[in-house]
This record gives structure tokens, sequence and C-alpha cells, in this order.
């Protein structure tokens, strides 16, 4: 079938995808934006993280054709072409990224909760990055990350 | 694999009465689990996502109806206050991700006994609506759970809103597992006390072939209660009355073992759950003063 959408501010029409796939395949295979990770595909990780229409769900557990007509924003998007999101950079500050692989759906889930929330507290980042699975880093760093983010956002 | 997407409710019970065998899809979070690991390949999905009414929920005939396909994440926001149970079990449910997904309709369809969803609707006797093209029918919640995965849902139906009574008094939710995020829960238990009718609802998660009342431990604390004329004098339950009502919760279980826990540890766990629960619910009625 063919899909159309738009990632990350451009519409987007991809043909031939598959009618069980997902949107992580779609933006991952089709659309050559490989910052989605695919770790676990079903939605214990947190790596695949995405907006869309605004809401921060889990790009595996998207039914590609659900993402007909919808915004998708991704970490690509994130970023303004190669300069960093002061999340991003934040990340790269406190040495929150080891082999990186959670690290795009660690900035989207952070960046969600930092645009929700800019002055979060200890429990309240927590909570926001409970879906999000680091196997190298033991989240400290990460934590760092976060509070060093909310601190650029707050001023 | 064939992809339907109707854009309203009247379409979408068109293409489930075309296709019955059409797997339906809101959230998608436990659909997709089975698609990505090739678990089920059905000959057609029915995405819901498009249909705004299942989105919809407001106050009918003095009842909350509440939409199939609002996510746990609009449970909390936007319905917490008038129904604090369920918004506590939605909490629980996965991680921001997944709650910004899924959806109490999609707790039903899948009607797994660990579902979070379930058990503040049958302690607060909930209706479940279901729609086809013939019209619409409410379940009692505990009859629309007919099993362990299984509902009462007709192939040409579509289950659209759940029906349930504003919370008239606290409510509780506890769950068991291994970390307070992202976990199925080992067991947990709903309680919802109802002080217009004397009631105390009660109900089991993943700790039984479905969730479960617990009539006899409600019978019993309705009894202390209203012998104690302790509604009115909203003074303190007696900790044996306390102690009781767990054991009879407990015995109400009918767990088994598994991977995520022996029986035994259900049995016992969800008896002190439901003692502290109750703890809790009646501090916060004592605690109000005025509360009808
Ligand atoms: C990582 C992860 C963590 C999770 N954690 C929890 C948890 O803590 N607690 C918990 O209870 N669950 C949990 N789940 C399971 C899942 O999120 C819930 O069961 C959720 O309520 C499903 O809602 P959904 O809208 O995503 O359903 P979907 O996946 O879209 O559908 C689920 C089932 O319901 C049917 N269905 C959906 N809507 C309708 C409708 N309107 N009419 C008829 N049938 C319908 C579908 O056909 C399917 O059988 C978790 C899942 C994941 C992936
Ligand atoms: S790949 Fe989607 S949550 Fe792990
Ligand atoms: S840095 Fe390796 S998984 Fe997080």
């Amino acid at each position: 079938m063919r899909l159309r959408l738009v990632v990350n501010g451009e519409v987007r029409e991809v043909d031939d995808v598959w009618e069980g796939e997902s949107l992580l395949y779609v933006l991952r295979e089709r659309l050559e934006l490989p910052g989605s990770k695919n770790a676990c595909e079903q939605g214990e990780c947190g790596s695949c993280s995405v907006y869309v229409d605004g809401s921060l769900v889990c790009s595996c557990l998207v039914l590609a054709g659900q993402a007909e007509g919808r915004e998708v924003v991704t970490v690509e998007g994130i970023s303004d072409g190669d300069d960093l999101h002061p999340v991003q950079r934040a990340f790269v500050d406190a040495g929150a990224v080891q082999c990186g692989f959670c690290t795009p759906g660690f900035v989207v889930a952070t960046h969600d909760l930092l645009r929700r929330n800019p002055d979060p507290d200890e429990a309240d980042i927590r909570e926001a990055l409970a879906g999000n699975l680091c196997r190298c880093t033991g989240y400290e760093k990460i934590l760092d990350a976060v509070r060093l983010a909310a601190r650029g956002a707050t001023g | 694999m064939e992809f339907i997407q109707p854009l309203n409710l009247a379409e979408a019970l068109e293409a489930k009465d075309a296709h019955p065998e059409a797997v339906p899809i809101r959230g998608g979070t436990d659909v997709m689990v089975g698609l990505n690991f090739a678990r089920s390949r059905p000959a057609a999905v029915l995405d819901l996502s498009r249909v705004e009414e299942l989105e919809e929920w407001g106050l009918e005939d003095g009842l909350l109806r509440v939409g199939a396909g609002v996510s746990y994440t609009r449970i909390i926001e936007e319905i917490g206050g008038r129904l604090p149970g369920l918004a506590r079990a939605s909490r629980t449910v996965g991680s921001p991700q997944i709650r910004n997904r899924g959806t109490v309709g999609g707790n039903l369809g899948t009607a797994s006994p660990a579902g979070d969803g379930l058990p503040p609707l049958y302690a607060s006797d909930a209706e479940v609506e279901v729609v086809s093209t013939r019209g619409s029918r409410r379940i009692p919640v505990a009859d629309f759970i007919s099993g362990p995965k299984r509902n009462a849902l007709a192939p040409q139906e579509l289950i659209s809103a759940f029906y349930v009574a504003e919370a008239g008094g606290p409510q509780q939710y506890s769950k068991i597992g291994t970390r307070n995020a992202m976990v199925i829960a080992v067991c947990a238990f709903a309680l919802a006390l109802h002080p217009e009718s004397g009631r105390v609802g009660t109900c089991v998660g993943s700790a039984g072939p479905t969730p479960l009342r617990a009539e006899e431990a409600e019978r019993f604390m309705r009894g202390v209660l209203e012998e104690g004329g302790l509604w009115e004098s909203r003074g303190a339950i007696p900790e044996a009355a306390l102690r009781r009502f767990g054991e009879l919760v407990a015995g109400a279980a009918r767990p088994i073992d598994d991977v995520r826990g022996t029986a035994e540890y259900r049995r016992h766990s969800v008896g002190v759950l439901a003692r502290r629960a109750l703890g809790w619910a009646w501090d916060e009625y004592r605690g109000v003063r005025g509360a009808a």
C-alpha cells in the first residue's frame, strides 16, 4: 500500500509498504532515517521513541497505516541540521552516551519531558524515562544529562 | 493482509460486519507485539485510531461514559479526579509511551487477567458497551470478561465505551511487580468505597483466570461498617476487621504458579494489598469532612 505522512516537517510518500509493518520499519528501512533504533520491537526499551502528532510513542508499536497523514518527528528532526539540540548537547556534555544505542530514544523522551515540564524533580525524571532502557551507563549519567538539559531549559 | 481504516464509527461497524475476522487495533500496544513477532498474521486489521467517537467521554444519565479509545494518559489527566481508582491503575501501566497509546478498550479486548484497567471497573460495577450494525448492548464487566483472554464480543461487534459511576468515595489501586514501571502485575487489588450505598467494592487482579470480585470480603466489611455505624461516625475500622478483610480477599484469589510468582506468594500478597488499600481509603474517608 501507499503511505503519505509528514516526517520532520516534510511530506513523504512511500510505496509498497506492507500492511503489517511498523512505523519504525518505515522510518528506518524505507525513509532512510536510522536514528530511531530497533532493539526489542515490543515496547519495552523505548529506543524507537518518536512523536506522532505531538505524542511520545514507541514507533515499533504503531502500525504503518496508522501513521497515514500524521506528523511524525524523529530524533533527526529534533536537531537543527547539524546543530545539536540542547538536550542532545547535554547528553554529550554529561557523558551519558556509551554505545549510544539507547541515546536517540532517551533524547526524544527527555525532549518530551522538558517540553511538558521544564523544571522536573527527581521523581518526574525517573517516571518520564521509565520506558527507556540502557545497558551501558547505569543511568546515573543519563539522569545528569536530563538535569543539565533542564537547567539549560529553565535558564 | 488487508488494512481497513474507517473514519467514523458507522464505517467501522460496517467494516466489522463485512469482515468479522478483522482484528481491531487502536493503541496497538498488544496487537503490534503479536504482529512484530509473527505470532499473529490476521487476514485483515481494522484500524480504529481515526474513529473520533471512541475518543469521547462525558456524563450520560448520571454515569460517566468513557470511549474505548481514550488513552491511559487522557484518563489520568482528564478524568483522574472523577475516577481516581482507574487513574491510579492507569499510572501503573507500562511507560509514558505505552500510556499515550494504550487504551482501556484495548485492555478489555485483550482481557488479560493481569490487565490493570480491569479491576477498578469491577470494583465500581462498570458496564461495557458493545456495538454492531444491529445496535448496542451493555454488559457488566464481570460478564464481559468471560475467561482468561476471552471476552463476550461477537465477531461483528466492537467495544464502544464503558459506563461507570463517578467516584462517590475514596478509591485505591495497588500492584505488585519487580519495579515501579513497565511490569505485568504479579498481583493487584482495586478498592472503591461507596458511601452512598454503604458498599465496599473490590477486585483482585492477576491472581486468577480473570479479575475476581472478593464478594465475601465485600459483604463482611459492609457489615462491619454498618453495624459499627462507621460511615456516619467516621470512626476507625478495628484492626482485627481489617485483617479479616485481607484474609477474605486472599481467599477469593485463585492464583497459579508462573514465572512472575508462586500461587502462595500471590495469595498472601493480595491479602496484604487489600488490608492496606482499605486502611488508606478509610483514612481518606475519615479525613474528608462532609463527603456524601
Ligand atoms: C511495554 C508494554 C508494557 C505494558 N504494560 C502494561 C501494564 O502495565 N498493564 C496492562 O494492563 N497492560 C500493559 N500492557 C498491555 C497493553 O498496553 C494494554 O493491554 C492496553 O490496554 C492495550 O490497549 P491498546 O489500545 O494498545 O490495544 P490494541 O493493541 O490496539 O488492542 C488490544 C486488543 O483489543 C482489541 N481491541 C482494541 N480496541 C477495540 C475495540 N474498540 N473494540 C473491540 N476490540 C478492540 C484488539 O483487537 C486486540 O485484541 C503493556 C504493553 C506493552 C507493549
Ligand atoms: S524497539 Fe520499540 S520499544 Fe524497543
Ligand atoms: S549507552 Fe549503550 S545502551 Fe545506553
